[in-house]
């Protein structure tokens, strides 16, 4: 120790020095380079914000926001346009009840299934494979929805629905939501820690009392972020609805009738000749300021529920 | 209280010698004979035949890792919980042989209740943590007079009292532990099996604890497992000394005797090294 000492002595000072302030620099450059990368994104999001309200306001320069809300009728693309955006927005609420009603239960029984039943090596490959399902590109899905769920339903079941309807798109769209909220809610339930369950069952609770009372409340928290991110998926879903649900804007609550959703006008209006800057083209802007703040204040009460009721373990 | 074990029924019970609505003060016994426990091809514990008395306290020591905790949880099948864990020989409670084909081990755990290392309340009210397994179980009673008595038993009574709606986390480690003794005592089981229960509480709440013990020998066999040995000595009727000779070997009972004997003047060497602390 004593020889060490003496041997670096004066030269050792120096060294410290030296690589101190290279350490720093290095330190420093490293953390510019990750801030640098958050704030693109955070940028990106508010430069998309920025243009979708400058376009929004040019639009209600010249429709009333009241009509926008309250008007039954949307015309876009008419001589003597209409905009109520209560039309839209019902083919959107439609075709993502449809598509919740058929996630959730299947996606939860699905996740509880894999997280509480399944062995381990069963687990291993069933669950990769389910998210397999989330990378299928949504034009399959939407053509799985007209060519193959459509006449399916119409050849047995329902005969009257129409080619184009909100039923099939909304139960295609159910299926691609469920790896969603399986994969999510399994990682909520999973996490659920061994020792809660082996407490239940010291109880003599059964597996299926422990799985449905202790572990499910237990994960509450994350099986509800689950739902709503599946829920956003289906209002941002864009491919499946403009290829099957028929792209009639229509107010109507019934599933077997061709509907629009907001995602399948924007797609309309983008993929026309529509000229830039005309009423038509500053409609798409409007109706997604309106998309946008609804997944905004999905997220924002899925944040807020998931804090509120997390449960500690 | 009597009612409460007058409408259980159940294994190993003899119901015809008692009158039913006996007030319940002798639990049954237990019983193992060439129990070896298995991670699977793992074989943990090997060979134990222990008899666990009626309504006395049994204490489990030895170094880690020798399967007390593994021996243990065999007592409520607990064990064959973890993927591909299972146990051979018998496992007797009274005089029926908890292991036998057609025992549901959900029964079993009826019977048997369970206090782990580490207090593992529901996220779930106070309340509702100790009613839970009264009410899995069947019991139809007056749920806020069970709560009460369950409470007051594991001594917790005095300090939740004001704040049964609140959530069992708000409590501290060492109340946790005795809310999770209560959630066991309400079920009223025979045995009452205990994986050191104290060893992650601070002095305090291990006294409580300890002091709980005497009462609970009362109503109930108890099992525990620790890792302090003034612990065992203070609070133990018999003591089982687990050790494991060789690296690799299963653990086995090395010695099983009244806890003073076992203290005082036990019959082998590495028993004696261990009580008196050369080792462990």
């Amino acid at each position: 120790m004593a020889v060490n000492a003496e041997q670096r002595g004066p030269s050792g000072e120096g060294m410290w020095q030296r690589e101190s302030r290279a350490r720093h620099f290095r330190e420093r450059a490293i953390k510019i380079v990750l801030a640098a990368c958050a704030y693109v994104s955070v940028l990106t999001t508010f430069g998309i914000v920025f243009v979708l309200l400058f376009e929004t306001v040019n639009f209600f320069r010249e429709v009333s926001i009241v009509e926008f809300f309250t008007s039954t009728t949307w015309s876009a693309a008419f001589a003597n346009p209409q905009f109520g955006i209560l039309v839209l927005a019902s083919g959107t609420l439609l075709t993502t009840l449809i598509a919740i009603a058929v996630a959730l239960p299947v996606g939860l029984l699905a996740a509880i299934f894999l997280s509480e039943y399944a062995s381990p090596g069963l687990r291993r490959w069933l669950k990769p494979a389910l998210e397999i399902l989330a990378g299928v590109p949504t034009i399959v899905y939407g053509y799985f929805a007209l060519t193959f769920v459509t006449p399916l339903l119409r050849e047995t079941i329902l005969p009257s629905m129409t080619i184009f309807n909100a039923l099939s798109a909304g139960l295609v769209m159910g299926v691609m939501i469920i790896p969603t909220i399986a994969s999510v809610s399994e990682d909520a339930i999973h996490a659920v820690p061994r020792s809660l369950r082996e407490g239940a069952y010291a109880l003599g609770a059964t597996k299926r009392e422990t799985a449905t009372r202790i572990v499910l409340p237990a994960a509450l928290s994350g099986i509800v972020a689950a739902t709503i991110l599946g829920i956003s998926r289906a209002v941002g879903e864009t491919m499946i609805v403009a290829v099957a649900a028929g792209n009639l804007a229509q107010l109507t609550a019934n599933p077997l009738e061709s509907v629009q959703t907001m995602t399948a006008f924007i797609v309309q209006v983008a993929s026309g000749d529509t000229p830039t800057g005309s009423l038509t083209y500053n409609t798409i802007f409007a109706v997604g300021s309106t998309l946008f703040v609804m997944t905004l204040i999905l997220n924002i009460v899925s944040y807020v529920f998931v804090r509120r009721f997390r449960e500690a373990y | 209280m009597s009612e409460v074990s007058g409408e259980r029924s159940g294994i190993g019970r003899d119901q015809g010698d008692q009158p039913s609505p006996a007030p319940k003060t002798e639990a049954l016994g237990m019983k193992t004979e060439n129990l070896s426990a298995f991670y699977g091809a793992f074989k943990a514990v090997t060979d134990v035949d222990m008899e666990i008395r009626p309504n006395k306290v049994t204490a489990l020591i030895g170094p880690s890792g020798c399967g007390k905790s593994t021996f243990i949880r065999c007592l409520n099948r607990m064990h064959e919980v973890v993927p591909n864990a299972y146990a051979e020989g018998c496992v007797k409670l009274g005089d029926r042989d908890i292991y036998a084909r057609d025992t549901d081990p959900v029964t079993v755990r009826r019977r048997i209740g369970m206090v782990f290392q580490k207090p593992n309340p529901f996220s779930k009210s106070i309340y509702e943590n100790v009613a839970w397994g009264a009410r899995i179980n069947g019991y139809r009673g007056d749920m806020d007079e069970l709560v009460e008595r369950s409470l007051k038993r594991a001594a917790l009574w005095d300090e939740v009292k004001d704040k049964l709606k609140k959530s069992g986390f708000d409590l501290s480690g060492g109340q946790q532990q005795r809310l999770v003794i209560a959630r066991t005592l309400a079920v009223e089981p025979e045995v009452i099996l205990m994986d050191e229960p104290a060893s992650a509480l601070d002095p305090v709440s291990t006294q409580k604890i300890e002091d709980t013990m005497a009462e609970l020998k009362e109503r109930y066999t108890v099992v525990i497992v620790t890792h302090n040995m003034q612990q065992a000595a203070r609070i133990s009727d018999y003591t089982g000394f687990f050790y494991i000779e060789h690296m690799n070997d299963p653990g086995r009972l090395w010695e099983f005797d009244e806890t003073d004997k076992i203290f005082s003047s036990p019959n082998r060497k590495e028993t004696e090294d261990y009580v008196t602390g050369r080792f462990g």
